[in-house]
């Protein structure tokens, strides 16, 4: 019995799609900051993502999900109608959320969909919102007009400068503090290095907050390890003691050559699903 | 007396003065078993058993049963098999052993019931283990395993958290009284360790998917990828109507030894690898998704069965060299006598009475060795065994490319770091009961390695059986 079927999907930008699917405990449960691991069928991995948010009433959830590799990009095909085998959640800790008051939210590509409860939540508890979305170029901006809802003040920027300024969300964070706006914290979501050259940032302008780490997982559970990130100098679980950690703590460099570990048997993953799809291909062809 | 049961004494006394020597299990040659994942040994054919059977003297108090922690009626079941009567058998190991063919398998026989056997003290013990083992199987591969009557539903609700051997054993129970069981499960799939950690050429999966299905047969239900005390709470199993709630979600947090370089790129908890290789298809890799690093040399830290399930699994899958390193001797490694045996007669290199103090790097951060430190034993400790003492200047390094840290695990925090008013000791292990699993909340009981630490599939059973007996009790004494 396929429980967790796609309601509905859409495109959001480039390789980067959006699903709502059915999981009405998690729906009912889950809180910002928090993620489920899914398996598409029986001989896929466990794939980490963040609840970007969640209707409890309809008790689906809604997945942003953008092609990295060979399960990501099965997942893009998915229709309304297909089904996720596996959602196991929410797991990990929900936001540590207070009312700072003056908060900035960076987010760099993608990040921008985990991101979005956060801010949702830290808006509810009384804070007032600031974000900074950036993305490579237009075409890969996402949730801009939902930010807009929720936000006090949002500014975007781009690598080629194809929508908001252009230039880095460093840049852009630098520039809005030095125009005399204080933040009390930060809220950073987005690649890896990324994170790092905001939190670097923010750290210099001696801005305190959250980082949300992607390590690969394999249970989400606590029980293999995988997901060992190092935070002032301690190892963390980031599934159980995470995903959120200290931005000024993290050990970044760490992480982006852990993240690397599988990059020869992802090459070979994709490749053999490459392959399989064009002999078929070329069979149904022969055919017509 | 009767003329009967004299003569059967009579034969009995007679067999038992014939010693024969124990019937060995035929098993895969070590060379050809390495490339493949299929199980080690081959179980015995009816005759065997048969001649196996034999041996045993039908003790009129037999030590061996209190020895099981399930106290199977050994004698009354090996007769069986000695008179043919496999199907019998099987009754009887059923009636107090939910999970015969994975006890067969994995049971540290040659500490427990095997070792007080009476025929042991001149010459070798009966092999329980291995009679259990054929009947079992015989009854599955025989189409005769027979589902008990279940009593009309009882109308109590059981709540099951972990589906490892504690978990399946309350199942199986609470299901034979009637109860209306639900387990909840963390991962896609049941059986805990038993799926996850204990690799096939050990404990074939086919095997343990029987013995869940026996269970489900007898009526519990499986809810998995519910993280119980995240995805839903302890008070809300409460809240949705369950009249007690059985806790067995095991030791399952690996420990580190806290050395410099354990997170760089090619060091794994034995949990890790193992669930790569075994829940998640690796060795099968890229059919399945889940992948591993190549490797051509691989150190496993450790000296229990869980170093030496990944050692073995790390042969297999990698078709490499590999290690082990353990800060002991080999008198001391808490592994099976059995599986020691086969990790060496499979070519795994034993590098014993050395403690790794540091891995060692590249700059891509990935594992290009591991320093250990030679050991000499010294007084006896705590636990009795003696102690390792470092030798001063003795450092010296192995290279490799990977490194399996298998030294142990701890009792999983999840639960009960989200559930108040559970009395946890300070090792992090639920305080229950002894004789009946029941912890600091009423309707709450616990049994397992998430009560004793990290032990044995049959101390988690026997755990799980005297929770199911408090809990029957418990619930008939409510009011619905
Ligand atoms: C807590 C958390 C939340 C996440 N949320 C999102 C999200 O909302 N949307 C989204 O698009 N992505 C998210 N990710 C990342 C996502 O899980 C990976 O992109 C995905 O697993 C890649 O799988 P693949 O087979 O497509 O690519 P692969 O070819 O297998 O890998 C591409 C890269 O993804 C990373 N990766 C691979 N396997 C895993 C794994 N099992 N777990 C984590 N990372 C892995 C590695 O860095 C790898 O180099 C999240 C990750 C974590 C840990
Ligand atoms: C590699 C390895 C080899 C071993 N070899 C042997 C052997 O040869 N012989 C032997 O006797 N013993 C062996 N053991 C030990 C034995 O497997 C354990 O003692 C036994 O499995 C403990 O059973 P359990 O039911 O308490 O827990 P587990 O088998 O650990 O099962 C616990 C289950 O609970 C689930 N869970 C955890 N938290 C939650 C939660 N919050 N919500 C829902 N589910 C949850 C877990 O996912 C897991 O499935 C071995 C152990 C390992 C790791
Ligand atoms: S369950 Fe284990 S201890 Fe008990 S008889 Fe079987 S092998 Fe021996
Ligand atoms: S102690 Fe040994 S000989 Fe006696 S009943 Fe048990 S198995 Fe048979
Ligand atoms: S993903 Fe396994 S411990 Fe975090």
């Amino acid at each position: 019995m396929p429980q967790h079927v796609i309601h509905s999907r859409r495109i959001l930008a480039e390789k980067v799609h959006e699903f709502w699917v059915e999981a009405p405990l998690i729906a009912r449960k889950r809180k910002a900051g928090q993620f489920v691991i899914v398996r598409m069928n029986d001989r896929g991995e466990r794939i980490p993502l963040t609840i970007a948010s969640g209707d409890a009433e309809r008790g689906l959830i809604r997945l942003i999900v953008q092609e990295a590799g060979k399960s990501t990009i099965e997942m893009g095909r998915l229709q309304v109608g297909d089904f996720f085998l596996d959602i196991a959640g929410p797991l990990g800790r929900p936001t540590h959320i207070e009312t700072w008051g003056n908060l900035i939210a960076v987010a760099g590509g993608v990040g921008a969909a985990p991101l979005l409860p956060i801010v949702e939540a830290a808006r509810a508890a009384g804070n007032r919102v600031h974000a900074i979305i950036g993305a490579r170029s237009e075409n890969l901006m996402i949730l801009a007009e939902e930010y807009a809802r929720h936000c006090h003040e949002v500014r975007l920027c781009s690598d080629d400068g194809s929508v908001g300024i252009k230039g880095l969300v460093t840049d852009c964070l630098r520039q809005w503090v030095s125009e005399g706006v204080q933040f009390n914290q930060s809220l950073i979501i987005g690649p890896v290095i990324m994170m790092r050259e905001t939190a670097k940032v923010a750290k210099e302008l001696g801005i305190p907050g959250q980082v949300s780490l992607n390590p690969i997982m394999i249970d989400g559970t606590g029980m293999c390890g995988a997901c060992r990130v190092s935070v002032n100098g301690k190892t963390k679980f980031a599934c159980v003691d995470g995903p959120e950690f200290d931005a000024w703590g993290v050990n970044f460099d760490e992480l982006i050559l852990r993240n690397r570990a599988y990059l020869r048997q992802e090459k070979i993953a994709l490749d053999t699903m490459m392959d399989h799809e064009c002999k078929i291909g070329l069979a149904t062809g022969v055919a017509q | 007396m009767t003329d009967a049961v004299e003569n059967q004494e009579k034969q009995e006394k007679r067999v038992s003065k014939k010693h024969l020597p124990r019937t060995p299990m035929r098993e895969q040659e070590a060379m050809e078993r390495v490339q493949n994942y299929e199980e080690v040994p081959f179980g015995y054919s009816e005759a065997e058993a048969i001649a196996e059977a034999e041996r045993c003297i039908i003790c009129k108090n037999p030590k061996c049963v209190t020895a099981c922690p399930v106290n199977i009626d050994i004698p009354s079941f090996i007769r069986e098999v000695r008179d043919g009567n496999f199907e019998a058998a099987a009754r009887i190991l059923k009636d107090t052993n939910s999970l015969p063919a994975v006890c067969g398998r994995v049971c540290p026989q040659e500490d427990q019931c095997e070792k007080v056997c009476i025929e042991g003290i001149k010459h070798d013990p009966v092999a329980v283990g291995n009679l259990e083992r054929f009947v079992a199987d015989w009854e599955r591969e025989h189409d005769k395993i027979s589902i008990p009557e279940i009593p009309p539903p009882t109308g109590y609700k059981i709540a099951i958290v972990g589906s490892g051997p504690a978990g399946l054993t309350v199942a199986g129970d609470m299901a034979k009284q009637g109860h209306d069981v639900t387990v909840f499960e963390a991962l896609h799939r049941p059986a805990g360790v038993l799926i996850y950690g204990i690799p096939e050429f050990r404990l074939p999966k086919l095997i343990v998917n029987a013995e869940v299905d026996y269970i489900r047969k007898l009526g519990a239900k499986f809810v998995m990828n519910t993280v119980v005390g995240v995805s839903i709470t302890l008070d809300e199993l409460f809240a949705e109507g369950y009249h007690a709630v059985f806790i067995g979600t095991g030791a399952g947090l690996p420990k580190f030894m806290n050395i410099p370089g354990e997170n760089l790129v090619g060091v794994y908890s034995a949990n890790e690898y193992l669930t790569r290789a075994n829940l998640m298809g690796a060795m099968r890799f890229p059919e399945y998704d889940t992948p591993m690093r190549p490797s051509q040399h691989t150190v496993v830290v450790g000296g229990g069965n869980t170093a030496m399930d990944s050692a073995r699994t790390a042969l297999r899958l990698q078709k490499c060299r590999v290690s082990l390193v353990y800060r002991r001797s080999l008198q001391e490694l808490p592994a099976r006598v059995e599986e020691v045996h086969h990790a060496e007669a499979e070519g795994i290199e034993m590098h014993l009475l050395n403690n790794p103090v540091a891995i060692l790097g590249n700059e891509q951060q990935e594992v290009t060795g591991i320093r250990c430190l030679r050991m000499e034993l010294g007084e006896p400790d705590a636990s009795g065994r003696r102690r390792p003492v470092e030798i001063k200047g003795s450092e010296f390094e192995l290279e490799c490319d990977t490194v399996i840290m298998a030294i142990g695990n701890d009792p999983n925090p999840v639960f009960t770091r989200a559930t108040p008013g559970l009395k946890v000791s300070k090792w992090g292990t639920i305080i229950a009961d002894e004789e009946t699993g029941a912890t600091s909340r009423p309707g709450v009981y616990a049994g397992g390695d998430i009560v004793s630490g990290a032990a044995t599939v049959i101390n988690a059973m026997g755990a799980g059986r005297k929770a199911a007996n408090a809990m029957d009790t418990y619930v008939r004494s409510l009011a619905i």
